[in-house]
């Protein structure tokens, strides 16, 4: 009896030593297939080598819905992660809970805002203070084709979204799918956000998308768009609803569909199938909207966390995200760009490297605009009316008149 | 020891409470704890969090307004109310094919059974693949020679909602056969053989005799099959993902969507309490009649 509780009282004090073993760093993320996984795992070398404890804490599933619920119960019992992956407006809510820890010392020694453009800055922000710190950036208007498609069907890459209905009937002739695409509620808003920044402007889509103008949102121009989005429903086969992005990909990399729109993760499918980028798989933006950019960042945010040893680990880490060792390495496995300007671009593919020069020269002319798409311009409720409108738009036969009502009354109930 | 007996008597009088009493307040406190904390927090503002800011009826208001939450209760009007009725008519008729003192009644009725040891996701995935146009039975009837069969009612949003039942109806009712198999069992042989001896015919007596006797299962079934109805979520997660759009959402998703990723915490617990009073609308006209027929 006696050695069995000694044993406990053993292996109790074993744990609260391991516990409060200095400079532990918890991160939540949702990083767990193939390259992710290994961009994850940069990050965590670079911490251990500066003597700090990693302890993973990977939830998988649902784009980080899963997570995200983790990460609520374990806030509200006040046991809140060093760190969680977290995106866009998110990072607000939890900043106004005053969940999230103020990283301005971090941020003013390694000179944070001189690093990122100010529209990426602000989404990190709080109260003008930083809470959360970038780690890359993902261009969402892509346009990705292949070439035999166009080559077999005689046409060049449509610039247009006018070109791009056009090309439909001669692609469907030479017997491919003009545009592969998913029909879930995401890969619809996705769609529909590029014809509206290309048609509309960026002005136009910050007003709409952004601000919520309720008179933008009602527009002709908006009825406009809604109608070229009608438009590309003939562009694309009669199975997708359900279909998966990576499917729609695989559509295009193996030539049964021509073009698909989707963010740079989907560079990760063709380089994986061995495709060359420019020769294999043209990666080339979204028709009308070559000096525009919308971007879809992810980031973590930090938690307030109580000991000194642990708010150390945690500037640590702060400060090696945004350093150049682990932006080139995780942003190479990642498929995306590194978010931190003026870094060295020889090491990156031609996609990449035309996606680092858009987004430097766009910060400059405010064509830099959060993908409402990927929540980076929205909270979660207005996104989640925006795509309810879109995708049943897409989805049935409603008329464009009717739809501009439906969106902005859905967007004002909303919020 | 005359001291001792008394309370060993005591102890065994009270064991069946002192048992019951953790699962009791489990389920006081998991269940009718978190209806209440549910209710509470559908006249609140909460977004991401819960919030106690109290605003009336607001949440419910907006529910109504919303077009997705009209598709989805639609939704299970039609889903609930055919998948009910085909699972009665289809266990029904099982249940009497089967009670002909056939051979390899054991074996059959196992097939029959089996789906209902499936989990939703598997069914709805496997159904996924059946009814998907380009290589599901679409397509083989089209291998088949037919070339005009069209079968594309999963990706046709007039027409998903009935993918759902069929997935459904495959999963259970070979369950519902089993309960009506055990109440055709449960039938006293003496009165059907009496009406035998009277020269009624095979149909006369399943008409008049064992399916009038057969009344309280048919409730439980009822009560059964509309559970599983409304709590459905993962069939829809499995086959059609809510879409194409959101046309076969069903108010199980609208409220998982709304609480846990929108961060819409008050409209989530609003829809919530509307489909607990769904249930309610059904249990409580059961449990009147049942606790009525009690007494008499």
């Amino acid at each position: 009896m006696n050695k069995t509780k000694a044993a406990i009282a053993g292996l109790a004090l074993a744990v609260s030593a391991v516990v409060a073993q200095a400079g532990e760093v918890e991160v939540l993320h949702y990083w767990t297939s193939g390259g992710e996984a290994k961009s994850v795992a940069v990050l965590k070398d670079l911490m251990t080598k500066e003597g700090h404890d990693w302890k993973d804490f990977a939830v998988a599933g649902g784009a980080g819905e899963a997570a995200m619920t983790v990460l609520k119960s374990r806030a509200v019992s006040g046991n809140a992660p060093a760190a969680a992956q977290m995106k866009g407006l998110d990072i607000q809510e939890w900043a106004d809970l005053g969940f999230l820890a103020d990283l301005d010392g971090v941020a003013k020694k390694a000179g944070w805002d001189e690093l990122l453009p100010s529209v990426v800055s602000d989404i990190m922000k709080f109260e003008g203070k930083y809470v959360a710190v970038p780690v890359n950036v993902h261009r969402v208007n892509w346009l990705w084709a292949n070439p035999e498609a166009f080559k077999k069907a005689g046409i060049s890459i449509p610039t247009t979204w006018a070109e791009m209905i056009a090309s439909g009937p001669k692609l469907k002739a030479a017997g491919i799918i003009p545009l592969a695409h998913g029909g879930q509620a995401w890969q619809d808003a996705t769609v529909f956000e590029a014809i509206a920044l290309g048609m509309g402007g960026s002005e136009f889509y910050n007003k709409a998308f952004v601000e919520h103008d309720d008179a933008t949102l009602r527009s002709d121009k908006m009825i406009e768009i809604f109608k070229m989005f009608k438009a590309t429903r003939d562009l694309i086969d009669a199975d997708s609803p359900g279909r998966d992005w990576n499917i729609a990909t695989s559509m295009v990399i193996n030539g049964t569909a021509a073009m698909q729109i989707m963010g740079d993760w989907a560079k990760g499918e063709f380089t994986a199938a061995g495709k060359v980028p420019g020769k294999d798989f043209i990666c080339a933006p979204a028709p009308q909207t070559e000096h525009q950019y919308t971007f879809n960042i992810d980031s973590f945010a930090l938690f307030n966390l109580k000991s000194d040893e642990a708010k150390e680990a945690q500037n640590t880490l702060a400060r090696l995200i945004m350093e150049p060792t682990f932006q080139e390495a995780f942003n190479l496995n990642k498929g995306s760009i590194p978010v931190r300007q003026g870094m060295d671009q020889t090491p990156f593919d031609s996609c990449a490297k035309l996606s680092m020069k858009d987004f430097s020269e766009t910060a400059k002319t405010g064509n830099l605009v959060p993908s409402f798409a990927h929540g980076m311009a929205t909270t979660s409720a207005a996104l989640g009316a925006i795509s309810d409108v879109v995708t049943n738009f897409y989805n049935s036969d409603q008329s464009a008149e009717e739809v501009v009502v439906k969106l902005a009354n859905a967007i004002k109930a909303s919020m | 020891m005359a001291n001792k007996r008394p309370f060993t008597d005591m102890l065994a009088d009270s064991m069946p409470k002192l048992v019951l009493a953790p699962s009791f307040v489990i389920m006081m406190v998991c269940i009718y704890g978190y209806i209440l904390w549910t209710a509470a927090l559908s006249f609140t503002k909460s977004r991401m969090l819960p919030q106690w800011d109290f605003v009336g009826f607001d949440q419910y208001t907006k529910l109504m307004a919303n077009d997705r939450w009209a598709v989805s209760s639609q939704n299970l009007i039609i889903f609930g109310g055919m998948f009910i009725l085909i699972c009665l008519v289809i266990g029904i008729t099982m249940a009497i094919l089967l009670d002909q003192k056939i051979r390899q009644e054991g074996f059959l009725r196992t097939i029959y059974l089996y789906p209902m040891a499936i989990s939703f996701i598997v069914t709805g995935t496997a159904w996924k693949w059946l009814l998907n146009p380009s290589m599901g039975i679409q397509q083989i009837v089209r291998d088949w020679g037919y070339t005009d069969f069209t079968f594309d009612w999963l990706v046709n949003s007039e027409m998903v909602v009935f993918c759902l039942v069929i997935a459904a109806v495959w999963q259970s009712s070979g369950f519902v056969m089993a309960l009506f198999l055990a109440g055709l069992r449960g039938v006293d042989q003496e009165m059907i053989k009496a009406a035998q001896l009277d020269g009624a015919s095979l149909p006369t007596v399943y008409r008049r005799i064992i399916l009038p006797s057969l009344k309280p299962v048919f409730f439980s079934a009822f009560v059964i099959l509309s559970h599983i109805a409304i709590k459905s979520f993962d069939l829809v997660t499995a086959l059609t993902g809510g879409g194409p759009g959101y046309s076969s959402d069903l108010p199980a998703n609208f409220m998982y969507a709304h609480a846990f990723t929108r961060s819409q915490m008050g409209l989530g617990a609003a829809s919530g309490m509307m489909m607990l009073g769904g249930v309610l609308a059904i249990l409580i006209p059961y449990l009147y009649s049942e606790l009525r027929g009690k007494k008499q």
